[in-house]
Formats: structure tokens, C-alpha cells, sequence
């Protein structure tokens, strides 16, 4: 029982006491770029409402979940063919390099050219950031199957489909997610700011509304809006990773405890 | 009938520029029922001639035949047991998937897949450990679950490559009288790879000696120890020191490069 | 092998520019919105002999780098400190986790008001997201501290600051490069983000004029040249990460996080 309260105390302590800081440093403050936390919170129930919810943050989300899941379905596919030949993978290698390293936000003006400022080009432009880093770490993920793995399948004769699917892709699973993480909040931050250059509705535009019209208080809520967010999507994310990715941490922490 | 006939094997490996003959020519054949074991100085080719005869590699002359078909990929009718029990064992699948998913592969029904994963692994006593992970069990359980993995295999011959070379002792000859014991259960036909002079003893029918890479049979040999072994009295038998002398002679002579003399199936002299 | 390998690569890269001057001249694609390869190219050579171009670059790198340098050092302290006092470790979790997630665009908004196009709004945005990179490398490596050594040392009398130095960093370290290296190439997208968005100078706000003044063949030549430099990056930061490390183990195999 001792043991649960202090690990109360410990999850808690910290973020309260910042909270109160902010509150009590805010509270008088007269500077319309800091107003009181006390106005925030107040502001935060008027301008989140189940109408903005369903206008602003769900197109949003729509569309990240989209472009997420085109990049990844086409990222593992192209992944794993690469990551399966070696001539392959050494003709295509310089190309993807480069095109990683491209920092996706540019890729917003090149889209906007092809797709307009609709959805497509929302959808376009996260799909396109986020494909790099799960195409590449699949890549290295199926590149690295265990030689002994790979030679048990085949000589118990698992091929085609069953191999793919039993030995190879979970094989790579944990390299997979590693780029499914990444490609999370490249896909966030493409959102946001898909939204900022052209768009009618979401949040990143709302928020950037609310800036331009100097709706301070407003623009605070929607930043802490986004922060939630983000916060959420990666508990999401974290759920889903320690559900498909649970034998290999209990692997890890084995292999720790002896070595 | 043979289970299995080696004949004028031949393995050369060919990169960048160079040119390793591992195996040179090797003859031998494994009747059905039979366990065999073979041993050969360190480096001589062993893993490779069992990668030839499970289809996992082509051998640049001669060829592998089992029970008279000829082995040109991984044939149904065998089953591997590998060296790496950790790295062979799928890590996100627990022992019971572990079990099944070659016989998935096979097509079998799903009552007749249970009822082979659970009898396999009540044979190697694991009966208790279908739900847990690989990971979760020490070496020894993890080789067992490999053992049981072929057995449900239900293969004509299985072959071992050095399976107990990574694990302790005690473990190493519980092991040993597993596979002595599923052998004399089941009356399936074992070739049994070892670096160990006294593994091969203990556990053989008959004891296959290669030379040094590039790998030749330098000697077969009959042990003639009685069908009941244990780890106790096998091993301080006068008769068990005389074999496994003899072994270790034709080893050492296998090392020097000598070609034995005596090439045949024979039991050296009382 | 090496040799085919690198054969192969080029291979590739001809191709990826063959494709790049074909499809648009075949009409496959409108050459407005994608110019040939070879007018790309032109475009550059062009940037490349104007003064403007080369000042923006300076103003990217310096505030990838400025914020690149705030963070790392930042990170390194934190994550030292938060693992040197007690509980600290504990206590902090759980903001941590809350604050890293947060996308650093989300401070768009506010950098704007603050500090509008000045090099600050470039570094709020870049240092937010680097320094989570730093700090959760740092702590990863800390908590791979082999027990027996922090033991024999604290049993050898050594104290916080010994330990820190002798046993605590040397593990630490992999770890430390490799969050510099994440924190490299994502300083770099946040820099570009920032100009590019809100217009702080730099090669993120030269595009955005590019494109605006549908210049369409510069603009393609300044993502190039953001690839090129995201490629420079990297390389460099992998090939320091190497050089530092090439006694440490962990440079052989690299495992998952």
C-alpha cells in the first residue's frame, strides 16, 4: 500500500507543482502574450466545444490517420522487398538516402502543386513524410533476419505467405515499429502544418487563426489542445506497441538478466 | 531398405577469388531405425555436410538420396535440430506455436496438429510449457522444445547438429538420454552431429569418423555397448574407454592428416 | 562485392534522374508542376551563384546549429542530473513522458507572437524538439550502467563527481551520440519548418517565396539542396558517431529503442 502512494506521489508531484507554478506566476499577469492560466482554463471549455470537436480536431485526425496508414502499408510493402534482395537494396540505397533526408515539411509546396490545398494534398503530404523512416527501418529489419531463423523456416518447409508472415515480418517487427514511431510525429507535425499553409478547417488552422486575430487566450487553449494530443496518440501508439512487441521485450529483459 | 545414402558428396565453396573444398568425397549411408553418430576434429565440414543433406545447400558433386528420392531442397521427410537453440526457436511465438507452425505448413487438421504438438511435447516433458515463450525457458528446456518441434515433425530422419554443444553439463546428458530414450520409443532413424568423442560413443549405433576438412570418412565404427545405457555405468564400462581411445586415436590421426588404415565397419579388437 | 554494391548504387541514382528528366518531357506528369531533372539542375547552378542563396543557407545552418548546440548541451545536464539525485529520476518521469510528445509545431503560434521572424522563433521551435532526443538517450544510457561497476565504485570510496566521470559517462556515451545524431536531423526539419512557415530567413523561407512567385523549377532546386544538406548531416553525424566510438561495442550492433 506504502509502495502505491509513493508511486502516486511520484507520478504526480512534479506535474502539480508545475501547474501551480504556471497558475501562481500567471496569475496577476497583465502581458496579453501570458494571460492567466485562471483565463485559459475558463476560455478552454468556450472554444473546444462538441461542434469544434467534430469541425476542427476530427477532419484533422482523419487525415492523419490516412496518410499514416498509406505510409505504412506502402512503406512495409517496398520495405520488405528491398530489405529481401541485395541487389536490390544496393541499387535503391543512395535514392532512399537522399530521400529521407529530405525534411518533409518541404514537401508541402512541391504537393500543394500537384493536389491543391484539399484533403488529397493533406493526405499526400503526411503519407509522403512518413513513409521514409518505415520504408528504411523496414528495410534494415527484414535485411537482419537471424541466418538460423531463416534456415529453420526453410528447412521445416515454411514459404511464400507463412514465411512472410510467421518469420520475416515478425522477425523485423520490432525494427518496423521503431520507424512506425518515428513516422508518428513526423505525421503530427505535417499535419499541423499542412493545415497552417491552406486549409479551411482543422486544428493547425484554427489555431493559427486564433493567433492572427490576436485571440490569445484562444490560441493558448488550442495549443494545449495539440498537446494533448500528441500526449494521447503516443499512449495509443505505446498501447498498441506493448500488445505486438510484448515478446520482445520480455527477449530483451531476459537476454539482460543473463548474458 | 537405407533411410539414408551419402554418395561421392562434394562441397566447394567458390568467393571472391577463392576456392575452399570443405567436403571432398563422402560415402555413407544410415539404415532405417538407426542411430548414427558423427564426430571430426573442429572445422572439418560437419555442419556442412548436414546443410547438404538437409536441402539447405546444393553440393557441387555427388548427392544425398533419402529413403531413395533424391534430395535436391529441404525434403518433408526430414527435420533439423540446430546447434542454436535460441536463434532457432521463433522468440514472438510461444513453445506450443513454435510446435505447429510446421505443420501448418504440412496441411494437417487442426485436431490432428493438437494432438501432435501435445504429444511431442509430453514426450521431451514439456507437456506444462505450451503457453509460455521461448525466452521464458532455460537452454535445456529451449532444445527440448526444438526436439519436440522436429518430432512432431514426423520425419523419416532427423538430423542434429551438435544440438547440446551449448549447455551445461547435467543438462547435456539428460538430454542425451532424451534422445537415446525417444530413439529406442519411437524407432526413428537419428544422424546425430558431435565434436564430442564421448557424445558419440554414449549415444551411437555406430560412429562415423571424418577426416579434417577437406572432409573424407575416415572410419566407421560399430559400438557394441549394450541397447541399455546410462549415464552411470555406460560411461565407466572398460569397453566405453576402449571406443572412445579408439575414436580419439582415429581423431587425432584425422588432424595429422594420416589416412587410416582400417576402413571398415568393424569393432576394433577386445 | 563492395565494388558492385557501389556500381549498383550510381546505377540507381542515374536512373532516379533519368526518370526525373523523361517523365516530365513525355508529358507523364505537367512540366509547370515537375521540370525536367536537367532544369532543376539549371535552377541550381543558378542559386548557386547568387549571394541571397548562400546568406539563407548560412541563416539555416546557424540556427540548426545554435539550437542543435542549446539542446545537446541542455539534454546532457538534465539527463545527468535527473540520474545523479535521488528520486529525481522517479519524480520526473511522468512529466517527461507528457512534455515529449508534444509536437514542437504546436509553439508555432506562440513563437510568432514573441518573437515573429527573429532567429529566436527558429530556435524555440528546434531546441523543444531536439532536446527530448538528447535528454531520453542520455537517461537510456544511464540506466545501462552495469550495477557492479556503480558498486565497486561506490565501494572504492569514489564520490558523485568521480563517479559521474568514470563510470557513469563512459556508458553513457553511445548513448549520448546516438541522441545527437536523432537531434541533428531533427533540428534540421524543425529549422526548415520554422522558416518555412514563419518566415524566419533561411532556405525554408526561400522556398516558400519560390513558390509563391511560382518559381517552380527554384523551388524543386531548393528541396535539393534541403536533401543534400539532411544527407550531409547524417553522414557527417554517423561518421562522428563512429569515429568517437569505434572502441565501444555498441557500434556493431544496434538494437531497436
Amino acid at each position: 500500500m506504502r509502495r502505491v502512494l509513493l508511486r502516486v506521489f511520484f507520478v504526480l508531484a512534479l506535474p502539480v507543482l508545475l501547474v501551480a507554478a504556471w497558475w501562481l506566476a500567471s496569475d496577476g499577469s497583465t502581458n496579453v502574450f501570458w494571460p492567466p492560466l485562471r483565463t485559459i482554463l475558463q476560455t478552454f471549455p468556450d472554444v473546444w466545444t462538441a461542434d469544434r470537436l467534430k469541425d476542427d480536431v476530427l477532419p484533422s485526425l482523419l487525415r492523419l490517420t490516412a496518410g499514416y496508414a498509406c505510409a505504412a502499408v506502402v512503406g512495409v510493402a517496398i520495405g520488405t522487398i528491398i530489405g529481401s534482395y541485395r541487389r536490390v537494396r544496393a541499387f535503391c540505397e543512395p535514392v532512399l538516402e537522399f530521400l529521407r533526408a529530405v525534411p518533409p515539411p518541404v514537401l508541402v509546396p512541391v504537393i500543394m502543386l500537384f493536389a491543391g490545398i484539399g484533403d488529397t494534398m493533406k493526405i499526400a503530404v503526411i503519407a509522403s513524410g512518413c513513409v521514409w523512416p518505415i520504408l528504411l527501418n523496414t528495410v534494415e529489419g527484414v535485411r537482419a533476419v537471424d541466418p538460423v531463423m531463416a534456415e529453420t523456416a526453410k528447412s521445416y518447409g515454411i514459404s511464400g505467405v507463412a514465411r512472410l508472415k510467421d518469420v520475416v515480418l515478425r522477425s523485423a517487427s520490432p525494427q518496423i515499429f521503431a520507424g512506425l514511431r518515428q513516422a508518428l510525429s513526423i505525421g503530427i507535425i505535417l499535419m499541423v502544418i499542412s493545415e497552417m499553409f491552406a486549409a479551411s478547417n482543422g486544428i493547425g488552422f484554427t489555431v493559427v487563426q486564433f493567433q492572427r486575430s490576436f485571440a490569445i487566450p484562444d490560441m493558448w487553449t488550442g495549443i494545449l489542445v495539440l498537446g494533448l494530443l500528441g500526449f494521447l496518440l503516443s499512449m495509443v501508439f505505446q498501447v498498441v506497441e506493448r500488445r505486438v512487441l510484448g515478446w520482445y521485450h520480455g527477449l530483451r529483459a531476459s537476454t539482460r538478466r543473463s548474458p | 531398405m537405407h533411410a539414408l545414402v551419402v554418395s561421392g558428396l562434394q562441397k566447394v565453396y567458390e568467393g571472391s577469388g577463392r576456392r575452399v573444398e570443405a567436403v571432398r568425397d563422402l560415402t555413407f549411408t544410415v539404415e532405417a531405425g538407426e542411430l548414427v553418430c558423427l564426430v571430426g576434429p573442429s572445422g572439418c565440414g560437419k555442419t556442412t555436410l548436414l546443410k547438404c543433406m538437409g536441402g539447405l545447400l546444393t553440393p557441387t558433386g555427388g548427392e544425398v538420396r533419402l529413403a531413395g528420392e533424391k534430395v535436391s531442397g529441404p525434403p518433408p521427410g526430414m527435420a533439423f535440430v540446430f546447434q542454436e537453440y535460441g536463434r532457432s526457436l521463433f522468440p514472438w511465438m510461444r513453445v506450443g506455436e513454435n510446435v505447429e507452425l510446421p505443420l501448418k505448413q504440412k496441411g494437417l487438421s487442426k485436431a490432428r496438429r493438437r494432438e501432435l504438438v501435445s504429444d511431442a511435447l509430453e514426450s521431451v516433458g514439456l507437456a506444462d510449457a505450451a503457453g509460455a515463450y521461448p525466452w521464458q525457458l532455460s537452454g535445456g528446456m529451449q532444445q527440448r522444445v526444438a526436439i519436440a518441434r522436429a518430432l512432431a515433425y514426423e520425419p523419416q530422419v532427423l538430423l542434429m547438429d551438435e544440438p547440446f554443444a551449448a549447455v551445461d553439463a547435467q543438462t547435456r546428458a539428460d538430454l542425451e538420454d532424451l534422445v537415446r530414450g525417444l530413439w529406442r520409443e519411437r524407432g526413428i532413424t537419428i544422424l546425430f552431429v558431435t565434436h564430442d568423442i564421448d557424445e558419440a560413443v554414449y549415444l551411437g549405433q555406430r560412429v562415423i569418423v571424418l577426416s579434417a576438412s577437406p572432409t573424407v570418412v575416415q572410419e566407421q565404427l560399430k559400438v557394441d555397448l549394450p541397447d541399455e545405457r546410462d549415464q552411470l555405468h555406460t560411461r565407466v564400462a572398460p569397453r566405453f574407454a576402449e571406443l572412445r581411445t579408439h575414436v580419439y586415436e582415429q581423431i587425432q590421426s584425422a588432424k595429422r592428416g594420416t589416412p587410416s588404415l582400417a576402413k571398415t565397419d568393424t569393432p576394433p579388437p577386445h | 562485392m563492395k565494388g558492385l554494391n557501389l556500381a549498383l548504387g550510381a546505377a540507381g541514382l542515374a536512373v532516379f534522374l533519368a526518370l526525373g528528366e523523361v517523365v516530365p518531357r513525355l508529358g507523364l506528369v505537367k512540366e509547370a508542376y515537375f521540370p525536367p531533372a536537367s532544369r532543376i539542375a539549371d535552377a541550381l547552378a543558378d542559386e548557386l551563384s547568387d549571394d541571397t542563396f548562400w546568406t539563407a543557407l548560412g541563416d539555416t545552418l546557424t540556427g540548426w546549429g545554435l539550437g542543435l548546440l542549446i539542446a545537446s548541451t541542455a539534454g546532457i545536464v538534465a539527463g545527468v542530473v535527473i540520474s545523479v539525485v535521488p528520486y529525481l529520476r522517479d519524480a520526473t518521469a511522468s512529466t517527461i513522458e507528457f512534455l515529449r510528445p508534444i509536437p514542437s509545431v504546436a509553439l508555432i503560434p506562440l513563437a510568432v507572437l514573441l518573437y515573429g521572424t527573429e532567429l529566436r522563433s527558429v530556435l524555440l521551435l528546434v531546441v523543444y524538439a531536439s532536446f527530448w532526443q538528447v535528454l531520453i538517450q542520455v537517461l537510456y544510457g544511464v540506466q545501462d550502467v552495469d550495477p557492479v561497476a556503480e558498486e565497486t565504485a561506490r565501494s572504492y570510496g569514489l564520490g558523485t563527481w568521480a563517479r559521474v566521470r568514470h563510470v557513469l559517462w563512459p556508458t553513457a556515451l553511445p548513448y549520448v551520440m546516438t541522441g545527437i545524431r536523432l537531434a541533428a536531423a531533427v533540428a534540421l526539419i524543425l529549422a526548415v519548418t520554422a522558416e518555412l512557415v514563419i518566415g524566419a530567413p533561411g532556405l525554408g523561407q526561400r522556398i516558400a517565396v519560390a513558390q509563391n512567385s511560382q518559381a517552380v523549377p527554384e523551388m524543386y532546386a531548393l528541396v535539393v539542396v534541403t536533401g543534400l544538406l539532411g544527407l550531409l548531416i547524417n553522414v557527417g553525424a554517423r561518421t562522428v558517431e563512429r569515429r568517437a566510438l569505434a572502441w565501444h561495442q555498441s557500434v556493431r550492433g544496434e538494437v531497436a529503442v
